[in-house]
């Protein structure tokens, strides 16, 4: 039970960096594509539990970031570890957002849902049963006979969510999860996210653009310098207390204040990315 | 315009083209020698429908088709899917391939016909060789282009080689190879044709081979309009096979929630 009491227990206590221990690491990591550097000497340190969202400026090689964390993509140089081992494959215990639709179109709902336990070997019933209730968690009681095209882009990263949930990954990693969705949608789903996260706290890494979603969700975020051969720039906690609503969050003082701070920092970043195109 | 009047223009040219084709044999004007009249046409595929002995040859150049379709198909989805997944395979393999394709498949029924004899395999093998590039290069080209964010996720939630392959490699090129497998019927059939008209002893091939062979234009045109209805039957067999396989697939008829 020690473990357990190491961990925040109170919501009011928003980074567990100082206790947790760390569950996504890079040193020193570099990626490239053939002769062209995307990112170079990224260090980061995800703490178990902890929200890290991740922006910079278009191009600047926050896909690869998770890719490599993910073990889609290999660096070329440094290391990437989950949980202390090193990453070498794909299929660890990772639940992935990605940004576009990612859902298999010829498999239903429930189908999409019990995929990742599928390939863990569960029996179909005992998964059929966790993905029903999962769907229901993500509000799509009623739904799981629908296909894909039959659902709204919202019902889609619904599926998404419960799908790269259900596994109950160690990490998990969002691509600019909600920039697909209109405004209220992306509202709607970021608690929903929120919701489920405080439910069951897991180290996660989301990349987006929007400054404000990045504030709004994270207990930390990372600022990359714009391409090629990006890399962290600064790294701001984000001391808002939790459970947050995303719309009211944006009104706080102390947000408009985070959001100036890092906005300083981002600005140079974006201008210069801009200037070199 | 209303789906009854579009039917009812299409009886009107039919009735006009066969009415005037058979009014113009009748007047004298079309030499009833190389176009006989649509009523004795009529009459010929009666009288082989009606004639048991007729569904021996049917049955002879539906296997035949039937075989040649499986086996090509099988063997199109296979390679397909295999060089579609490894760019290396493909690529020692593709000039190999181009020159198979580019050999008139018609010049190897002489081939089949020595190696195999004048039965029923040496019809398969041509509508195999047939078949089977159809298939194959829609099957490729299926698994090429799945979607690569489906596939990373996929593979994210722990699916391996044959799992990728069960779940989103067979699916994915499932619209290819199935539009593709439409084509083939017809091309299966044109093998077992090809194959028989150039020498068997049965078949619809063998029925139009003789009857050109006796100048009886009557049998000709009889023969080529079963095949037609022929091909039509199994046409509309694997439009309800496609409907059943590919239920994913978004149609018009439903909206979105």
């Amino acid at each position: 039970m020690a473990v357990a009491a190491l961990k925040p227990v109170d919501h009011y206590h928003p980074s567990p960096q100082s206790s947790a221990k760390p569950m996504v690491a890079l040193q020193d990591v570099r990626m490239a594509f053939g002769e062209f550097v995307a990112v170079d000497e990224v260090n980061l340190t995800v703490a178990d539990g902890e929200f890290l969202a991740i922006v910079g400026p278009t191009g600047c090689g926050k896909s690869t970031i998770l890719n490599a964390i993910a073990g889609l993509l290999k660096p070329a140089k440094g290391t990437v570890s989950i949980d202390g081992k090193q990453v070498a494959n794909v299929g660890g215990d990772i639940g992935y957002l990605f940004q576009q639709d990612a859902l298999l179109p010829w498999k239903t709902s429930i189908e999409n849902v019990e995929l990742g336990l599928m390939f863990r070997g569960m029996g179909k019933a005992e998964r059929r049963a966790l993905s029903m209730d999962w769907l229901a968690k993500v509000g799509l009681k009623g739904f799981e006979d629908r296909y894909p095209h039959q659902l709204s882009g919202g019902q889609r990263k619904r599926v998404q969510m419960a799908q790269a949930l259900i596994t109950g990954p160690k990490v998990i990693l969002m691509d600019e999860p909600f920039s697909a969705l209109d405004i209220h949608t992306r509202h709607l789903m970021q608690n929903e996210l929120l919701r489920l996260w405080q439910e069951d706290r897991r180290a996660v890494v989301m990349i987006t653009h929007d400054l404000e979603e990045a504030i709004a969700l994270g207990d930390r975020v990372v600022v990359l310098a714009s391409g090629p051969r990006s890399r962290v720039i600064d790294s701001f906690p984000v001391d808002l207390e939790r459970p947050r609503d995303v719309a009211e969050i944006k009104l706080d003082p102390r947000f408009l204040e985070l959001y100036k701070n890092i906005w300083a920092s981002l600005r140079g970043e974006v201008e210069k990315s801009y200037a070199r195109k | 315009m209303h789906a009854n009047s579009v039917r009812l223009v299409q009886l009107v040219i039919l009735v006009v083209i066969i009415g005037g084709w058979q009014m113009g044999v009748s007047s004298g004007l079309i030499d009833r020698f190389f176009f006989p009249p649509p009523f004795e046409i009529g009459g010929q595929i009666i009288r082989w429908v009606t004639d048991t002995s007729f569904y021996r040859h049917v049955g002879i150049t539906l296997s035949e088709t039937v075989l040649g379709y499986v086996i090509g198909t099988a063997f199109g989805v296979a390679a397909g899917v295999w060089l579609g997944l490894s760019r290396n395979a493909a690529r020692i393999m593709d000039p190999f391939i181009k020159a198979l394709n580019a050999i008139p498949r018609v010049v190897l029924a002489p081939i089949f016909v020595l190696w195999l004899g004048l039965g029923l395999w040496s019809k398969v093998a041509l509508a195999v060789t047939l078949v089977f590039f159809v298939t194959f290069f829609n099957a490729m080209q299926g698994v090429r282009e799945v979607n690569p964010v489906v596939l990373a996720n996929a593979r994210v939630l722990g699916a391996r080689r044959s799992e990728l392959l069960r779940h989103v490699y067979f699916p994915a090129a499932a619209s290819w190879i199935l539009s593709s497998l439409r084509t083939s019927v017809g091309f299966a059939v044109v093998g077992a044709i090809i194959g028989e008209y150039l020498g068997s002893s049965a078949g619809l091939g063998y029925l139009i081979a003789q009857a050109e062979g006796n100048f009886d234009a009557v049998g000709v045109f009889a023969g080529i309009i079963i095949l037609a209805i022929f091909v039509l039957i199994m046409d509309s067999v694997l439009d309800v096979v496609e409907n059943k396989l590919i239920k994913w697939r978004p149609n018009a008829a439903e909206k979105p929630a």
